[in-house]
């Protein structure tokens, strides 16, 4: 069965759809929350987040042009609403949140080694990425997003969305050599 | 064959877009470079099997994060009831709008098939077109400046570019085979004119059909 595309869902909420409303954020919220979630590291705070986005996109659905996928889109208005509430919060509130979110009791990387499971120690590496790197791994692996999106989603040109995911994916080699693992590169 | 790329930017160029090719959203072009580069290249596939086991834990790491509970939706849809009232009018007849839904509502099936009639109607548009044409001898001149000596008009064909290509793939499409679009039609077939004897018409449309960014190519009636 053909569902309805993104595009005729946002054409319908500009004309006050209720139902095509619930239908787009049935479709799409477990992926915004989880990458608003990788950038504030708060669940509670993830979840006001999202019901914020999909609230602008009732109020600016009229507004879309299409020119980007609605998913597009969606992931720069997350973003915008997710670094916005960053800056909002006071210093040592981050801080904190932050030393919470990496000393949590999954294994560190040297203790995935003495498992000697490489997936984990990899996984454990991505989650400790800079949130720039992280983002970008995010966006291009998991979010499936081509670097023309990536840089709309972003703000940054095409070749610096190219050199980021590079140099992440270099810090991500580096980590992985620290943690015993060589994969001999860079 | 050899094992590594010769060309040392071009390798880093191609190393840089593997994570994009790993998660298939390369454009066609860039796709075949890279496949071409694999193909070649034994360390470069070495290092993309890394980005494959990159893309593969990322995937893990997201979906571990679970899902955000119901009071997300329950909170999105108490402001949305708080919201003004819309004006349905302004957008419930808005032509565009009914166009592009009706269109994503017909299946790929139903839209090959018109495009097939479209494209076959076109065809015996071009017949008949060629045919009256031919029919006149003789040339005719500018009043300003006579003509004496023919310019080749080489080779004509109809072509449809792919949904998928892009304005650069298809401009890389023209340049790389001397084509000049002549003639746009408004059901997306197009006229190229590639410089040629007629007797290399086969081969040209072979050749061009070879492209994937295009999706039906035909010999046109000069």
């Amino acid at each position: 069965m053909q569902q309805t595309s993104d595009e005729v869902l946002i054409q319908r909420i500009a004309g006050g759809d209720r139902l095509a409303m619930q239908v787009l954020f049935a479709r799409h919220h477990v992926r915004v929350y989880r990458f608003v979630l990788r950038l504030v590291r708060n669940e509670s705070t993830a979840e006001d987040l999202i019901s914020e986005v999909f609230l602008d996109v009732w109020r600016q659905a009229g507004r879309f042009e299409g020119r980007s996928a609605v998913s597009t889109w969606l992931l720069a208005i997350a973003r915008f609403k997710a670094l916005s509430a960053l800056r909002g919060r006071k210093e040592a509130e981050l801080d904190d949140e932050v030393a919470e979110a990496i000393e949590d009791d999954s294994d560190t990387p040297e203790a995935a080694m003495q498992k000697k499971d490489t997936s984990a120690i990899l996984r454990k590496c991505i989650e400790t990425l800079t949130p720039d790197h992280r983002e970008i791994i995010d966006l291009v692996y998991y979010h499936e997003k081509s670097v023309e999106e990536v840089a709309e989603i972003v703000g940054i040109p095409e070749n610096t969305v190219k050199t980021r995911m590079f140099y992440a994916r270099k810090k991500l080699a580096e980590s992985l050599k620290a943690a015993g693992i060589e994969r001999g590169w860079p | 064959m050899s094992t590594t790329m010769k060309n040392a930017p071009e390798r880093e160029e191609i190393e840089v877009l593997l994570p994009w090719y790993a998660a298939g959203t390369l454009n066609r072009r860039d796709t075949a470079r890279v496949e071409q580069a694999l193909a070649n290249d034994k360390e470069l596939a070495r290092q993309f099997e890394m980005v494959r086991e990159e893309l593969g834990e990322t995937i893990v790491v997201n979906e571990s994060l679970g899902a955000p509970s119901q009071r997300a939706m329950k909170a999105l849809f108490e402001k949305i009831d708080a919201e003004p009232a819309r004006q349905p009018a302004a957008v419930s007849f808005n032509l565009m709008s009914r166009i592009s839904e009706f269109m994503a509502s017909l299946s790929p099936r139903t839209l090959a098939y018109a495009g097939g009639v479209a494209a076959i109607a076109l065809l015996l548009q071009a017949g008949v077109i060629g045919k009256l044409v031919g029919e006149r001898t003789g040339s005719f001149d500018m009043a300003s400046a006579p003509v004496t000596t023919s310019v080749p008009r080489g080779v004509e064909t109809l072509v449809r570019f792919s949904p998928q290509a892009n304005a650069a793939e298809i401009s890389e499409f023209l340049k790389a085979n001397n084509a000049t679009i002549i003639d746009s039609s408004t059901d997306g077939n197009f006229r190229l004119r590639i410089p040629a004897k007629k007797e290399q018409t086969a081969e040209i449309v072979k050749k061009l059909g070879e492209s994937k960014v295009v999706t039906l190519v035909l010999p046109a009636t000069n």
